[in-house]
């Protein structure tokens, strides 16, 4: 049933209103001082900020995300699998382990591909 | 017909961990720097009173939050000043849900209700766990980018692709126990580890599946940015990385999350791999016959209070012991060490416990 998923809402309510409330608290009590200070800068240890924050990121971050949706969908296949792992019997533990190294496959070749290189 | 008290007592219970797990944070903050003062031979904070009661320093947290609300609460002019206040909420969203499906003692039976020691028993049980802590990602993404700052920006990018690399190793490394429990709900397995192994060990997951125990606690301590996994911050070259621009209570908030999330991750790994609210060599039934019902209940809830606060405490330790991993360090133990370790930890299992 749903119903058990009122508590969670519920949770989740509260985060929000503990949120909410912190934040405004904290902004009505603390002073107004920084606006037309040097605080308003970029923090950046006292340099002078030159250029803007939001330049281009390294192509490796975007290729960890896909071999991460990659890997991480295969490990949805695997919990089903560990749950009924008794009742599939000899077939199911073939056919995963069949899985597994097509899987396993794939992580070589990205790895020789150097896709999991930092330097 | 609607059962309203039953779902008084399921909102009651939702309130009571939220309570609790919110207390536990200035605690751990206390016990953070007293811990470090111990291991490095300094006293700590020790100054703060009330009417001359220090209490060891454990009022010291409550003067942190009176300066951190009167500090000026400041959204600098460069930042996307929506999603610059937005951030800190989306990260303390999730960090306030996960525990929900921990189960923290056995049912409890009162006037003929039973009632489940957990705030939410959901089906999924696991997957919830690691379908929020995947949500975190987003806070801190968000906090990042909205800084506009180079610091911030670099430390949400690391961060992010620190936590979606151990993402993949809690999740394969926890595959192996939901074989040998065959269940996801966090209650069964804790229910699974009340057995003994030949007569003499708990069954628990650390006697089960030692390796996979190891690899979670990594992935945990990645997980939760905490040392010697604490790249996004890595002071001495991010500042502290994607809250750099966050100031007042906004601050607060991203510690408050931090270490939230260090308590469910605590919580996750007793109910995993240490029995839950298992009394080891103690049968819950056989408890519950000989000193009845409230007693049994408070000696599993302090069991399993006991567990969490070693896990907290080991959090603690493990900061103040090892230096930090550099970033290239990090990914090649999460894609190259960790990541093969569990998928052969996988096999292993697999075939072990075919042929038992």
């Amino acid at each position: 049933m749903l119903t058990e998923y009122l508590p969670i809402v519920f949770l989740l309510f509260v985060g929000l209103v503990v949120g909410g409330v912190i934040i405004v608290l904290s902004w009505r009590m603390g002073p107004r001082t920084r606006a037309l200070s040097i605080g308003d800068s970029p923090y950046e240890c006292g340099l002078v900020p030159t250029g803007d924050a939001r330049s281009r990121v390294d192509v490796k971050f975007y290729i960890l995300a896909m071999l991460f949706i990659l890997f991480d969908v295969e490990i949805v296949f695997l919990f089903p699998w560990a749950i009924m792992f008794d009742a599939l019997g000899t077939l199911g533990i073939l056919v995963m382990f069949e899985f597994l190294v097509i899987l396993l496959v794939g992580y070589a070749y990205v790895w020789r591909k150097g896709a999991l290189e930092w330097d | 017909m609607t059962d309203w008290t039953g779902i008084g007592i399921s909102l009651l219970k939702a309130f009571l961990v939220f309570f609790g797990v919110v207390n536990v944070v200035p605690i751990l903050v206390w016990a953070e720097r007293r811990g470090s003062a111990f291991i490095q031979h300094r006293l700590g904070p020790n100054r703060v009173n009330i009417a001359g009661i220090t209490l060891f320093g454990l009022v010291q947290p409550l003067a942190d939050v009176v300066k951190f609300i009167w500090k000026e609460d400041y959204v600098p002019s460069h930042a996307n000043r929506a999603f610059y206040v937005l951030a800190p909420v989306m990260l303390l969203i999730p960090a306030a849900m996960t525990f929900a499906v921990i189960p923290f003692a056995d049912d409890l039976v009162i006037a003929g209700r039973t009632i489940k020691m957990q705030v939410a028993d959901l089906n999924v049980g696991i997957l919830y766990v690691f379908a929020l802590t995947s949500l975190a990602v987003y806070g801190i993404v968000l906090a990042g980018w909205s800084s506009n700052n180079k610091y911030s920006l670099l430390g949400a990018i690391r961060s992010s692709a620190q936590m979606i690399s151990y993402e993949l190793a809690l999740g394969l490394s926890v595959v192996g126990i939901l074989m040998i429990y065959a269940s996801v709900q966090l209650d069964d397995i804790v229910r699974g580890q009340g057995e003994l192994l030949f007569g003499i060990l708990p069954k628990w997951g650390v006697v089960t599946q030692p390796v996979a125990f190891f690899l979670f606690l990594a992935a945990i301590f990645a997980e939760s940015n905490r040392l010697p996994f604490d790249l996004p911050e890595a002071e001495n070259e991010l500042v502290v990385g994607y809250h750099t621009e966050y100031s007042a209570m906004k601050f607060a908030i991203f510690f408050m999350a931090e270490y939230m999330a260090m308590v469910t991750g605590a919580m996750l790994i007793v109910t995993l791999f240490f029995g839950g609210w298992q009394i080891p060599w103690v049968e819950s039934a056989e408890l519950k016959a000989t000193v009845g019902e409230i007693p049994a209940f408070l000696l599993q809830l302090g069991a399993f209070s006991a567990k969490v606060l070693f896990f907290l405490w080991l959090f603690i330790w493990v900061r103040w012991t090892l230096p930090r991993f550099r970033y290239d360090q990090l990914m090649r133990l999460g894609w190259k060490a960790i990541l093969p370790l569990a998928l052969a930890n996988l096999f292993v299992t697999g075939i072990v416990l075919y042929f038992t």
